[in-house]
């Protein structure tokens, strides 16, 4: 079994080199033969990694603790699912994951554009070959999932915070956003090395974009989740390290998604279009070198491992190499046309654009400081919530406020006069709510009221954009209502898409300032019957419950929860202790109330030997507005990501020439 | 063996896919990678142009229509787009004329 693994992964790796040297000698000579069989070998390392892959999880299937991994990572007493999740729950895993999933991507994206991009096609997979040559060499020669030992008798276990239900999803998620973003890049590069500055490799990976960025929001959304349940803190975002290594990508590559629009539109920006498709990628491996590298210890980084010195100089050969790439083809990439007006579209794209990065690169530092530190200085130091809170005010309610902007705006131009129109509703509704919300005593935080304020007004934008779109449609012809707004929106699915992934932000800000900057936390050290309150909720202590499991033994606080002087529910926060791991984990207790979206959490932060608790007690209003934003987050990017034949027509009769007939 | 046969099947999957190409046409007549050459690279750029000045036009439309933009500021902007659209379609038909090549002589 380990041999199949092994060969299966040296199989990868031979054809990602191939697809490497062969590929950029096809590209450079005008090799076609060579150039599709250096294709073919990407599809066919594809197929060789997901041998390995399911080489591994038949290993973690049958507790064959002969391979080191398995033994590392599960026990015989864990669940069957986590015992297969455990596939990503360690180093070698998750390189595997990576590989696969890098592998999968390339193989998909050469499939679908094998007969219309030939010659941007064959400088792209050798950019995806150097790629995956760097994982798949990582795997034979450094952090091998198959290596073996003779076998224990039982695995060590997995960290019980990985054995939770988001732990089958959150990471598959994150990789396909972080691995997705390789997509564009190599495209990006080939068009670049084949000196083909037009719009096609944009055209290309528009979809392939798009959906590693949802992937990446989706899976950073489940995070928090899994942070919110699991980890017992109270919270769903730390500003952890790890945690922050997914955001700065997803930052940049909204910037992306943004700025190519400009390019398509109007044929700028093309340098700029080409740095943020660099910055993503390379932010998406420094994403997956801080997880994996153990360089920065928190929750996630689980191991210290070898790997860190050879990702950090694939992350410096990779920003060199671009870099040097762009500066290269500088003159290739000069706009024809320039901004007409400072207050159109464009622009509010541009500051949209501006802010966007400056929030990834102060992120980026808050990461990057302890190590520059711990380097320089020898002093070890962190950078905790103020700073990033500071930042995320600076530049993120600027951008909440422009999400409501740019659509109200006209592109290329537009006149005060037109403006005063346009913004005269949605900012009526803003300033009373704002009025309201002061009234209603929400006063107590500025940031919030800002945030709320701002949100209204973005919330009211959009409305309005929807309204009036549907009715200058519907003034067009004799299509109903209904009619009106499905065509509206089926004829311009990015854009209507967009607006609706802006609403899902606009839901998660005000999740995000409610459970922060309004929530009510209380502790108190309780003894069987006795009592504390929380925002008017009263919770009265039972005593504890103890039952045991296969892998653990669990012991709850019994805590009865009454409002208005009546019991709504008992809710049971408690501890387990894990027998294979030896290690304790909170398990939090949480009654949502869907009436207000606000829950109610409770924390034992202490089980004592006299049989009291010390309860911890967090009323979140508005939370569950941030999970909701996740459905419409991914029910906006399926409409921009949904096929548009109109779309597809017209462009195809755009680079209907001679290479896509040949 | 169960183990060591997928594996050999797998190395000689991967080799038969690799030489797919090769095996499919094993003389080629005409081994040569399509690229546009500099006249497809100006059709190129000539339709992308195009598509630009239809889409700016049709936004000005729709932005009218909404409200986004005034009448006099309207009528200020549609004539400089329409003649912008009329160049870019009169650009795309000259090189069509002329019968575009296919591959390109320089790497």
């Amino acid at each position: 079994m380990p041999d199949l693994g092994r060969a299966a992964l040296a199989t990868a790796l031979l054809l990602l080199v191939y697809a490497a040297v062969a590929g950029t000698f096809a590209a450079h000579r005008r090799r076609r033969r060579l150039a599709a069989s250096a294709q073919n070998a990407l599809l066919a390392a594809f197929g060789a990694s997901a041998v390995a892959a399911a080489t591994l999880l038949v290993a973690l299937a049958r507790h064959d603790f002969s391979f080191r991994y398995v033994a590392d990572h599960t026990s015989r007493k864990l669940p069957l699912g986590y015992t297969l999740t455990a596939f990503w729950g360690g180093q070698e895993g998750s390189l595997l994951l990576w590989l696969v999933v890098l592998c999968g991507y390339g193989a998909a994206a050469v499939w679908t554009t094998r007969r219309v991009a030939r010659d941007l096609l064959a400088w792209t997979v050798p950019v995806l070959g150097v790629i995956g040559t760097f994982f798949a060499f990582m795997l034979v020669f450094v952090a091998s999932p198959f290596a073996t030992q003779a076998a224990p008798a039982d695995g060590a276990g997995l960290n019980p915070s990985l054995q939770n239900p988001y732990m089958a999803i959150h990471p598959p998620m994150l990789y396909l956003g972080y691995v997705g973003l390789t997509v564009p890049f190599a495209f990006a590069m080939g068009a670049l090395l084949s000196r083909r500055t037009d719009e096609r490799w944009i055209v290309a990976t528009r979809r392939w974009t798009l959906a590693a960025w949802a992937f990446l929001g989706v899976g950073q959304l489940l995070g928090a989740h899994w942070a919110y349940v699991e980890i017992g803190w109270g919270g769903y975002y730390a500003w952890d390290p790890v945690e922050n290594a997914a955001l700065m990508p997803w930052l940049a590559a909204t910037a992306f998604l943004h700025s190519v629009m400009i390019q398509e539109k109007r044929g700028m920006l093309k340098v700029w279009n080409m740095l943020l498709v660099i910055l993503a990628f390379c932010l998406s491996l420094f994403g997956t070198f801080l997880t994996r590298s153990g360089i920065i210890q928190s929750i996630h980084s689980f191991t210290q491992s070898s790997i860190g010195p050879w990702f950090l100089g694939f992350i410096c050969f990779v920003v060199c190499a671009s870099l040097g790439l762009v500066f290269l083809r500088l003159p290739l990439l000069r706009s024809k046309t320039k901004l007409e007006s400072l207050v159109s579209r464009e622009a509010t794209f541009l500051y949209n654009n501006l802010l966007l990065v400056a929030l990834s690169l102060t992120i980026l530092w808050g990461v990057v400081y302890p190590l520059v530190s711990e380097l320089v200085r020898g002093e070890t130091s962190t950078v905790s919530k103020p700073y990033y809170n500071f930042f995320l005010h600076t530049f993120g309610l600027p951008l909440l406020l422009l999400m409501g902007i740019g659509p109200l705006v006209a592109w290329r131009r537009a006149s005060f006069r037109a403006l005063g129109r346009t913004f005269l509703w949605p900012l009526a509704v803003a300033v009373v709510a704002g009025v309201i919300l002061l009234a209603v005593g929400a006063g107590s935080s500025r940031v919030g009221v800002i945030a709320y304020t701002f949100s209204i007004f973005v919330l009211a934008s959009i409305a309005l954009e929807f309204v009036r779109g549907t009715r200058a449609r519907k003034a067009l012809g004799s299509e109903s209502w209904p009619g009106a707004f499905t065509a509206l929106v089926a004829r311009n699915r990015r854009r209507y898409g967009g607006y609706v992934v802006h609403a899902a932000v606009v839901f998660l800000a005000i999740g995000v300032a409610g459970s922060s900057v309004y929530q009510t936390v209380r502790e108190h050290r309780l003894h069987p019957g006795g009592a504390m309150t929380v925002a008017g909720t009263r919770l009265v202590f039972r005593g504890f419950e103890q039952h045991r499991a296969p892998n653990h033994q669990a012991i709850r606080a019994v805590v009865d929860v009454y409002r208005g002087g009546k019991r709504i529910t008992t809710l049971l926060p408690g501890k387990n202790n894990y027998f294979a791991e030896q290690q304790v984990s909170n398990e939090v207790a949480i009654r949502h109330d869907y009436a207000d979206a606000s829950d109610l959490f409770l924390i034992a932060d202490q089980v004592n030997r006299d049989g009291s608790v010390d309860l911890k007690a967090l009323q979140k209003p508005l939370v569950n507005l941030i999970w909701f934003a996740g459905f419409v987050f991914v029910g906006g990017s399926l409409i921009a990501l949904w096929p548009d034949a109109r779309e597809e027509r017209r462009l195809a009769a755009r680079y209907a020439g001679a290479l896509a007939e040949a | 063996m169960t183990a060591l046969l997928i594996g050999a099947l797998v190395v000689l999957a991967a080799v038969a896919i690799v030489a797919l190409p090769f095996l499919r046409e094993p003389a080629a007549r005409e081994d040569v990678l399509d690229a546009p050459d500099e006249r497809e690279q100006r059709r190129l750029a000539a339709a992308e142009e195009r598509d630009r000045a239809l889409a700016a036009l049709k936004e000005l439309e729709f932005d009218h229509r909404t409200g986004k933009i005034s009448d006099d500021d309207y009528r200020a902007q549609v004539g400089p787009l329409r003649r912008r659209a009329a160049e870019a379609l009169r650009a795309l038909d000259a090189p069509r004329d002329r019968r575009p090549g296919k591959v390109a002589s320089h790497g």
